[in-house]
């Protein structure tokens, strides 16, 4: 009995076989995913695109990989497919949001977190940070605690003619006027002041 | 009955010129994210021609709070927490889904017992995310007596929760490799006395909105979606099911036990918002009806994996008491329950849709990468196709019908 992994191979050349103890997984290569997905949608049955994710495999080349979930509802199973943005210095992958309009929000969200761009993506704009954040904060290089950055609220910095930032919450939200600014990137997402500790002495002790 | 006509006069030549003059003009309105019809922090803008609506495009992301990013971070057991504020209208059922995954990394086997109580746990938050639902949906809709019907059985489920996992909302109960403790003395008996008080108060729910004029006209009709779309744009749980495809995890992929208990699984006709209520009506009952099963069949035995030597954490008598016991809590603790390196993705059939995990491990405690599917995100990619060429008013029946969250939304 043929599988869906020898089926594909059979098909296709390029595809391989992906090590996993769930489900049937396969490698594609980037530019030949589109004619794969149309194939496993047309031909063998997998009419829903369950989830896709971007991955950031850190000190490998190539760094950014995507991975898909398919699945069959006819016969109930699922597929992965597995495939990495060929340059990693502006990673590309083809969109397969027009084979499966699931991958639309998916792939804005896999955009928005590791910057992989989606080629042929209708709206390829961030989806949960705001328009004009700078930074792809699932990347491995980006830090747990966050890089402070200015909010986008032009008419309050205008009106005020300050920086507007989020509420710091070192120390509490409600303390008054601390001189000393806790900076999210010197903190860990953890409450409880921690303005001092072995290293940075309690303010107004012998240090 | 005699009709009689009526003479505009020339009010209409007035109002037929105002049209003319604003012919074309399409309002933009934001049904900004602080509204009590969006369920959370959602923000639509909506381009209106009148009281028609021409484009809807929602924008997400108010409350993203980098769950994934954090799962990077924390062992698999520091975790469960965050897993509760997913779906927070069902805390337990993400963290049995949550649970499950991981085990799935280490092909765990879970005795019967603890799996027993797992269904129970997830079909008693089925049964309070449905409820809150159904009452959300109905005062959306103007029938706010429902509101207040479900929220006092949600009020009883909230003190069934306190008893088992100490918590009445964020119950972070399971573990990798069982759950937190036992069931108290007595429970299971209260749990089937909420069972018995909340059958009625469905049928309630039923009389007062399901052959309701008002109520049937503001929904028939509604919202549809058709089965291509619901299978293209990926929805799962009872949106998929209204729309007509006979597609149920617990059925299909059966985990956690559910092989082992009869139910029914409600499939809609038409796909619209009326549908969508009356499948969430019929899943109460049919969770009710899977309880009862499994608390008549609750298997006696240990409610965790007791072979997981280095994944659950062992007993305290015995952590106080032997030193490899202490040394297995110790390394549970601190580095976290030591899972094998591969890939996995599960996905769980939670009141919302499928609640999917894809878990990345490079071996240790620690997951390399997590990611974490809502089943609402993907309800609300839907949005922009569904909304165009309904009412104003029917705005709200669509999000109430659709039945979604934030929290697993945005993570």
């Amino acid at each position: 009995m043929d599988t869906i992994v020898d089926t594909l191979k059979s098909k296709f050349s390029f595809v391989t076989p992906r090590p996993a103890n769930d489900f049937p997984a396969v490698n594609v290569p980037a530019d030949h995913l589109l004619e794969v997905a149309q194939v496993l949608r047309d031909e063998l049955g997998y009419d829903m695109m369950l989830d896709l994710c971007g991955v950031d495999w850190d000190k490998d080349r190539p760094r950014f990989g995507v991975i898909y979930h398919l699945y069959h509802s006819g016969k109930k199973t699922y597929l992965r497919l597995a495939t990495l943005a060929p340059e990693t210095a502006a990673p590309v992958v083809p969109s397969i949001s027009g084979i499966w309009p699931a991958a639309d929000w998916h792939e804005r969200e896999a955009y928005d977190m590791f910057g992989i761009k989606f080629e042929g993506h209708p709206n390829l704009t961030r989806i949960l940070m705001w328009e004009g954040y700078p930074y792809y904060p699932l990347r491995k290089e980006f830090p747990l605690a966050g890089i402070e950055t200015e909010l986008p609220a032009a008419d309050t910095a205008a009106a005020t003619g300050a920086k507007v930032i989020a509420a710091p919450m070192m120390g509490g939200p409600f303390q008054a006027g601390t001189q000393d600014h806790h900076h999210m990137s010197d903190a860990e997402p953890r409450a409880g002041d921690q303005s001092w500790t072995e290293d940075k002495p309690k303010p107004g002790s012998q240090g | 009955m005699a009709t009689t006509e009526i003479s505009l006069g020339d009010t209409g030549a007035r109002s037929a010129a105002y049209a003319e003059e604003l012919q074309g003009e399409h309002m933009t309105l934001n049904v900004g994210p602080s509204h009590p019809t969006t369920h959370g922090v959602l923000r639509l803008l909506i381009e209106l021609d009148g009281d028609r609506v021409m484009k809807c495009e929602p924008v997400i992301g108010y409350l993203h709070r980098g769950d994934e990013k954090i799962a990077e971070n924390m062992t698999y057991n520091q975790f469960v927490p965050y897993t509760d504020r997913l779906d927070y209208l069902a805390p337990l059922a993400n963290n049995v889904a949550y649970a499950i995954a991981v085990e799935k990394l280490a092909k765990l086997n879970i005795p019967p017992r603890c799996q027993a109580i797992r269904v129970i746990c997830c079909e008693l938050a089925r049964i309070s995310s449905h409820l809150l639902g159904l009452g959300v949906f109905g005062m959306d809709a103007g029938a706010w007596t429902i509101f207040m019907y479900t929220f006092t059985q949600r009020e009883k489920l909230y003190s069934l929760f306190e008893e088992l996992t100490g918590a009445r909302f964020t119950t972070s109960y399971t573990r990798i490799g069982g759950v937190m403790r036992d069931m108290p003395e007595g429970w299971l008996g209260r749990v089937n006395k909420f069972c018995q008080e909340v059958l009625p108060v469905i049928d309630e729910v039923d009389r007062l909105l399901t052959r309701n004029k008002i109520f049937l006209q503001r929904t028939e009709g509604i919202g549809v979606i058709t089965k291509q779309d619901a299978l293209a744009y990926g929805l799962t749980g009872p949106n998929l099911r209204a729309a007509g495809i006979e597609a149920d995890l617990r059925k299909d992929n059966p985990y956690c036990g559910y092989e082992n208990y009869d139910f029914e699984v409600p499939i809609g006709t038409r796909g619209d918002c009326f549908d969508r209520y009356i499948i969430r009506v019929e899943e109460i009952r049919q969770s009710v009806r899977i309880v009862r099963q499994a608390i008549e069949k609750m298997p006696d035995g240990p409610w965790y994996a007791e072979d997981a030597k280095k994944i659950f954490a062992p007993p305290k008598g015995k952590v106080m008491t032997s030193m490899e016991e202490l040394i297995q809590n110790f390394m549970i603790v601190t580095e976290g329950p030591q899972m094998p390196p591969g890939e996995v993705y599960f996905e769980a059939e939670n009141p919302k849709g499928a609640l999917g995990f894809y878990i990345f491990s490079k071996g240790g405690g620690v997951p390399y990468r997590m990611h974490i599917k809502g089943p609402s995100f993907v309800s609300l990619g839907i949005l922009p196709k569904i909304m165009p060429g309904h009412l104003l008013t029917d705005i709200t029946c669509i999000l109430g019908s659709l039945d979604f969250v934030l929290g697993e939304c945005d993570r």
